[in-house]
């Protein structure tokens, strides 16, 4: 196994953590609002095939957190900053719900510097026939059912290691819950729609669309909504694995990514 | 010591298995529970019990700002002290207070708060919270790590709109306004201002720098509120304040007077009950949206006043809210007993009497309420003389101010020509 590592890396607005690690083509990865640690499955599996490249939001691990990045342009730009700041050019960009959200802007307000492209059921647009649970208002344990497939294993996922009645793990749970959340509120809250469907047009990369059959949080009509928005895009669907899919079916998502090569 | 008489105007038809049956008192609430031919009498009996307040002659009362809940029914605080101002003529109007970053462009409140302090002839007492996370993130959709940043600019440009005497432009992030030339301007300006806080250090730094008061609303009452206000004392002495004020801080808290205590128990535990059982029965993640509160202030340990469950309180028994001092309950003695340690251990000079609570009729809130005035007010009024000259943190009246017409009847308005 290819272990990531942990480097520090000064952007304009902060200084945030970068997981990197493996051989083959960049790849450059943002991850969904639960955050990414350096023992992440998918990640070391990606690992194996590409050099991950995968930058930790502020506020998200020991990354500083950052007033200064408000708007979704905010959040587009310092991805720039960050693939800048890493000197990559033209890596394959992942991005995984919020994280997938960011990544098609990207290739939205560049579409030259982007030309491919895979989203992992991307967060970004509203459907009204099919509102999306509100994560914001949630609590720890309501979590599983809306993101896995499996929701006993994905509960057993999430709280592996937890203890919420050591009063000291919790605090530093609520301050890292408040450090994350509060941060990808700035783009999900209320409601995780910042005119993307309106510039989806722009995108010129080969972009493929990885949706889980039964994700809950953004259920498959979300991917069929993306696929319409980006001209020539691929939508696959992944059997028995919700939101989490990187996590549920790690292998068969690196499989469908080898359509990007 | 300024009294002042507060109703949270709660929805009072809750049903008896609400807290069984219902998962939110708050956002999601279940809107069939609401009846408007019902709230007609509601709103009404909870503006004759304001105006009975100013009747009885405390000092303030006062009215605040709550949406999509059966907790308080006041979405707008505005209407309803717009509702009493022409009828309660002596009483200060507390508006406690406009949420700042819900009104779009804030400038609003500029102009409301100036309506109120000209109609009232500069009764206004005002206040500006941040709001619940319910109310502010979850009903009104703002975004919490941004919420305070948006609250502080919408305060810095309600307070220059009031003091500048020529059009300016406003640049802001979340306002653009390139003419801001509010009309009216309020007879005190700034009238005086208080601020609900929770317990962050940014909080009393901004009521020490604005020379606001700092006052503080917590059901689980006063002696769990100690070390939450020594903060504030902790920190005014830090800072090298000039002056300890009580008049600097204001408490909120239940009280409910009989003639006895037994009598107390016997009148008012059910509705006491209610309050804690079905008004506070708030879906745990509304509490507190992700980012509402700063990284510091959930350091400190300091807990949402609304995340705490409330299940503790809802199987309480009433002595034990009593002596946990939740609430202040008992005949007059004992009341002003209470009060006088409240008054003392937490130094305040404001108190905001929660006098009405939960599903409580007008005729026990009324009676309640005028045992407080005759038998504890007045023997609580001086608590603080030392401090009688400080007028910072209430309202400065004109001394001869509009007496409203008679309500005019059909003849008399067309002259007498019918």
């Amino acid at each position: 196994m290819t272990a990531l590592s942990l480097n520090k890396l000064k952007t304009h607005h902060a200084v945030v953590d970068v997981l990197s690690g493996g051989n083959g083509p960049d790849l450059f990865f943002l991850h969904g609002a639960g955050g990414v640690t350096a023992e992440d499955p998918f990640l070391t599996a990606l690992a194996q095939k590409y050099r991950v490249h995968a930058p930790l939001l502020p506020g998200y691990g020991a990354s500083d957190e950052c007033e200064s990045i408000r708007t979704m342009l905010d959040f587009t730009l310092h991805s720039y900053d960050v693939l800048d700041a890493l000197g990559l050019r033209k890596p394959i960009v992942v991005g995984h719900s919020m994280g997938g959200m960011m990544a098609a802007e990207m290739a939205v307000i560049a579409p030259h510097d982007i030309d491919r492209l895979c989203l992992l059921c991307p967060a970004g647009l509203w459907l009204d026939e099919y509102p999306m649970p509100d994560i914001f208002s949630m609590v720890p344990y309501e979590l599983p059912a809306v993101l896995f497939h499996d929701v006993e294993a994905g509960a057993a996922m999430m709280t592996a290691g937890a203890d919420f009645s050591d009063l000291t793990f919790l605090q530093n749970f609520l301050v890292q819950n408040a450090r994350q959340l509060g941060m990808a509120g700035k783009i999900l809250f209320p409601i995780a729609d910042r005119g993307l469907s309106e510039r989806l047009y722009r995108i010129q990369a080969k972009t493929l669309l990885v949706w889980g059959a039964s994700d809950r949080l953004t259920p498959l009509p979300y991917g069929e909504a993306f696929k319409k928005g980006i001209a020539g895009s691929e939508l696959i669907v992944i059997e028995k694995a919700g939101h989490m899919l990187p996590l549920e079916q790690t292998d068969s998502v690196i499989q469908a990514m080898d359509k990007l090569k | 010591m300024k009294f002042t008489w507060f109703n949270l105007m709660p929805w009072p038809h809750l049903p008896a298995d609400f807290r069984k049956k219902h998962r939110s008192v708050w956002v999601d609430i279940d809107a069939k529970l609401y009846d408007p031919v019902k709230g007609h009498d509601v709103y009404n009996q909870y503006l004759d019990m304001l105006e009975y307040a100013d009747a009885m002659g405390y000092d303030g009362i006062g009215v605040n700002e709550h949406h999509q809940n059966a907790y308080g029914l006041m979405p707008s605080p505005n209407i309803m002290a717009a509702a009493i101002s022409r009828r309660a003529l002596n009483a200060a109007v507390v508006v406690l207070g406009n949420s700042l970053s819900l009104y779009n462009p804030p400038i609003r409140v500029a102009e409301e708060f100036a309506m109120l302090d000209v109609i009232t002839g500069g009764r206004l007492v005002a206040g500006f919270p941040v709001g619940t996370s319910m109310d502010t993130n979850f009903c009104y959709g703002d975004i919490p790590a941004l919420t305070r940043e948006r609250y502080q600019e919408a305060h810095d440009l309600v307070r220059k709109a009031w003091r500048e005497t020529e059009p300016f432009a406003w640049n802001g992030r979340y306002t653009k306004l390139r003419h801001v030339n509010t009309w009216p301007k309020p007879i005190q300006n700034p009238p005086p201002i208080h601020i609900p806080g929770g317990g962050s250090v940014e909080t009393y730094d901004f009521c020490l720098d604005n020379v606001y008061s700092y006052s503080y609303l917590s059901f689980s009452g006063y002696i769990r509120a100690k070390a939450l206000l020594q903060g504030y004392w902790d920190r005014l002495a830090e800072r090298n304040e000039p002056d300890a004020s009580p008049y600097r801080a204001g408490f909120a808290q239940t009280i409910c007077v009989a003639e006895t205590d037994a009598q107390a128990e016997e009148l008012y535990s059910e509705h006491v009950n209610y309050f804690f059982n079905r008004c506070l029965h708030i879906a745990p993640g509304f509490a507190d949206a992700p980012g509402y509160r700063t990284i510091k202030t959930i350091k400190s340990g300091a807990l949402s006043q609304f995340s705490p469950n409330f299940e503790e309180a809802s199987h309480m028994s009433w002595k034990d809210l009593v002596e946990g001092g939740f609430i202040i309950a008992g005949s007059p003695d004992t009341v002003r007993e209470r009060m006088e340690d409240l008054i003392k251990g937490l130094r305040v000079g404001n108190i905001f009497c929660l006098m009405h609570v939960g599903d409580m009729p007008l005729e026990k809130t009324k009676y309640s309420t005028r045992l407080f005035a005759e038998k504890v007010m007045p023997k609580l009024r001086n608590m603080w003389p030392e401090y009688a000259d400080d007028t910072r943190f209430w309202c400065q009246p004109l001394t001869k101010r509009a007496t409203p017409g008679p309500v005019s009847d059909y003849n008399a308005a067309i002259g007498g020509n019918r």
